[in-house]
């Protein structure tokens, strides 16, 4: 058993310092493995990570919202259907919403407003969220002017500031009250941008929403567990820059193992040669080439990883902003509440791991089958 | 000790290129012995080397190693025969570049997978009486061929084979260099170990350390020497 | 082997820092989900290009991409959040 114990021990200590001999070539293999489990990896903790935040944060949402369509579009409601809606059995509440998006010419950014429901606000105050702070630089007391829907100035006064910790959710976002939303948009008084429903037992709800859009044919009407289901999708893989990024990651890890199931180079077969000779058996070179390939993998495993976290985590998904953020100019900052779990890290492994150390065992069984004499022979 | 029973060897059989190294040849190799095999190149000399050692099998015929058949044996039996029994140094060194003289000297026991104290004394034991203490740490690549080959010399002896087997060992080196190999060669003979050397160089076989000079020429024995 | 075991030390460490910045965090993430109760919030804010991805569950349902249903999608935010529930299960 020690034997074995120590038999192990030679050959792992000689596979690393055959590792070491060809620092290139094993340098440039761990980096492009590394690479490759990072960007696996970022894109499963990110996604993982904006998952989990949704479905506990948007657990708060409306439960129905009832919004009129027009030609296939989201249109403003008539605030009538509410009491429509009232009479509906089950229905405890119904409220109407203001929102709407503000092009601001001067940052070249787009705004969510919004008429928050229990928030009282005078006419010209409004509330920014911290990413509309941090481009206009509005701060508590300052002003900015709006450019309303019949062209006129209309001056707002900023109360307060959105605590950046909600960034992820209210960085555009700008509260403001019902005349003032009026007055931008120019809404006209009996309308509403949609209408929110309230019911009093949870498990009607499909229910209602399916009596609601019977009774009102011209709307639609948006459940909470429909909002959670859409972020529970929202990364989907044929998302373009998903499929790029695993395609990407995939052809990376083709060329790797084409690279190794091309062969071994003529020196690593001479020194397997060399090693068959002096009294090592198949099942020794294999011993070794299987060590090779676990330091290499589980290296760029571990490196990548660990970086992948650093980069979601810590550096908020840098590499991911420039898509987010697209065009637009307003991009929240906002850190990421980690939710890994093993099963995270065993998945990642399996589509990592385990195909590079398949790719590797057959050209090392073959190299590892030369006979013995070869090294005799040429 | 070891008897090659009407050996033939074939190589690509049923190829195109198929070559016959060796026809039906048969050769009794006698312990604390130093023979020599010689002959022109592509007389088979390397060919009987390896399969003295048990690194090739023949395509037929038998292979007698103290009176036990070892032809048929797996290849997992023959490697652990010749790990234990023969000491190899080839006609390149073949050692491996990159890492210290003492790693090289103790790779051949690394599947043994004895106590590293004991492996590195015994090894270092061979360096000292090799005269190379003062290289151990160094790389391979930095050293002389007369080093690079006495560093092969250890090597082959790490596991204490009773059998040395050395192919055109002194193709390389100068005349000095290669009385000195023949030197040491004659100090293993002392201590009782069987050594077969193939060279066609006439310092070797002409040497008097050497017990038998087998000649050899296509494949087949011209000349079977004095026992 | 040295180099192997630092890092499986580290994986490690961050999967249990991971696992205590996520206990610290829950007490954020239920102020969040007040703030999100008392606005009336349905979205993320991940992305403030498009209206279907700075608001991706209240995307129209037929115009997904708000425009030409052959039009390419030109606002990258759009290539990697999804289609709302809703349309998926209208594709399905």
């Amino acid at each position: 058993m020690i034997k074995a114990i120590d038999k192990q021990r030679y050959i792992l200590d000689f596979t690393l310092s055959s590792l070491w001999r060809r620092k290139g070539k094993n340098l440039a293999l761990v980096l492009v493995y590394t690479l490759v489990v990072f960007v696996l990896g970022s894109v499963m903790f990110f996604t993982q990570a904006l998952k989990n935040e949704a479905a506990l944060v948007l657990r708060g949402s409306p439960e129905i919202i009832v919004q009129k369509m027009v030609a296939g579009r989201h249109d403003l409601i008539p605030v009538s259907h509410g009491a429509q809606i009232g009479k509906i059995r089950g229905v405890k509440a119904v409220k109407a919403r203001f929102w709407g998006y503000y092009y601001d010419p001067g940052a070249q950014a787009n705004y969510t407003l919004m008429v928050p429901e229990d928030l009282p606000l005078k006419d010209q105050e409004i509330i920014v969220g911290a990413g509309i702070s941090r481009v206009r630089r509005l701060f508590r007391g300052s002003s900015i002017v709006f450019r309303t829907y019949d062209g006129k100035p209309a001056t707002f006064f900023i109360k307060g500031v959105l605590s950046p910790d909600s960034e992820l959710l209210s960085s555009d976002l700008i509260l403001i009250s019902v005349p003032g939303f009026t007055r931008v948009f120019g809404v006209p008084p009996d309308r509403a941008t949609d209408l929110t429903v309230q019911v009093a037992n949870r498990k009607e709800i499909p229910t209602i929403a399916a009596k609601i859009v019977d009774a009102l044919p011209d709307t639609r009407a948006i459940t909470r567990e429909e909002i959670l289901r859409t972020y529970d999708a929202v990364f989907d893989w044929r998302g373009g820059i998903m499929i790029a990024i695993l395609a990407g990651a995939v052809l990376a890890f083709l060329i790797f193992a084409w690279d190794k199931a091309a062969g071994l180079s003529a020196e690593e077969k001479r020194e397997i040669g060399i090693l068959k000779a002096i009294g090592w058996e198949t099942a020794d070179v294999l011993e070794m080439k299987f060590w090779e390939g676990l330091v290499v993998s589980l290296s760029s495993f571990f490196l990548g990883i660990i970086l992948a976290y650093g980069h979601i985590f810590y550096a908020s998904a840098t590499l991911f902003e420039p898509v987010l953020k697209g065009w637009a100019v307003l991009y929240p900052e906002f850190r990421l509440t980690p939710f890994i779990s093993g099963y995270q890290i065993a998945i990642l492994f399996f589509f990592t791991v385990i195909p590079y150390t398949v790719a590797t065992i057959i050209p090392s069984w073959r190299a590892a089958t030369i006979d013995p004499d070869a090294v005799m022979r040429t | 000790m070891i008897q090659l029973q009407h050996i033939r060897k074939v190589f690509n059989a049923g190829l195109p290129n198929e070559y016959v190294a060796i026809h039906d040849l048969s050769l009794n190799i006698a312990p604390h012995q130093v023979t020599v095999l010689t002959g022109p190149s592509g007389s088979g000399k390397t060919t009987v080397l390896s399969l003295l050692g048990c690194m090739a099998r023949p395509t037929a015929g038998r292979i007698m190693l103290q009176d036990r058949e070892i032809t048929s044996l797996p290849e997992r039996f023959l490697t652990q025969i010749r790990r234990s029994t023969f000491g190899f140094i080839f006609q390149q060194f073949n050692l491996i570049r990159g890492i210290s003289v003492l790693e090289n000297v103790m790779l051949p026991a690394y599947p043994l997978g004895e106590p590293l104290g004991g492996l590195k004394k015994r090894a270092l034991k061979l360096l000292d009486l090799l005269n190379l203490t003062s290289k151990g740490a160094a790389k391979v690549e930095w050293l002389s061929g007369g080093e690079a080959q006495r560093t092969a010399i250890a090597r082959a002896l790490v596991n204490d084979p009773g059998v040395i087997i050395a192919d055109e060992p002194t193709a390389h080196l100068d005349t000095g260099l290669s009385r000195e190999f023949l030197d040491i060669m004659g100090d293993f003979k002392g201590q009782g170990k069987t050594i077969l050397i193939a060279s066609h160089d006439p310092m070797v076989h002409e040497s008097e350390i050497v017990d038998r000079v087998v000649k050899m020429r296509d494949g087949r024995i011209i000349d079977a020497g004095v026992i | 082997m040295f180099f192997l075991g630092l890092c499986l030390l580290l994986l490690m460490s961050i999967l249990m820092q991971a696992g205590y910045v996520t206990q610290g965090d829950l007490a954020l993430l239920r102020q969040k989900a007040q703030v999100v109760k008392n606005l009336g919030l349905t979205d993320l804010c991940l992305s403030t290009e498009a209206r279907y991805t700075r608001h991706p569950s209240q995307a129209d349902w037929h115009t997904a991409l708000q425009s030409h249903p052959l039009a390419l999608d030109h606002f990258p935010s759009g290539s990697i959040i999804g289609p709302p529930a809703t349309l998926q299960k209208l594709h399905d």
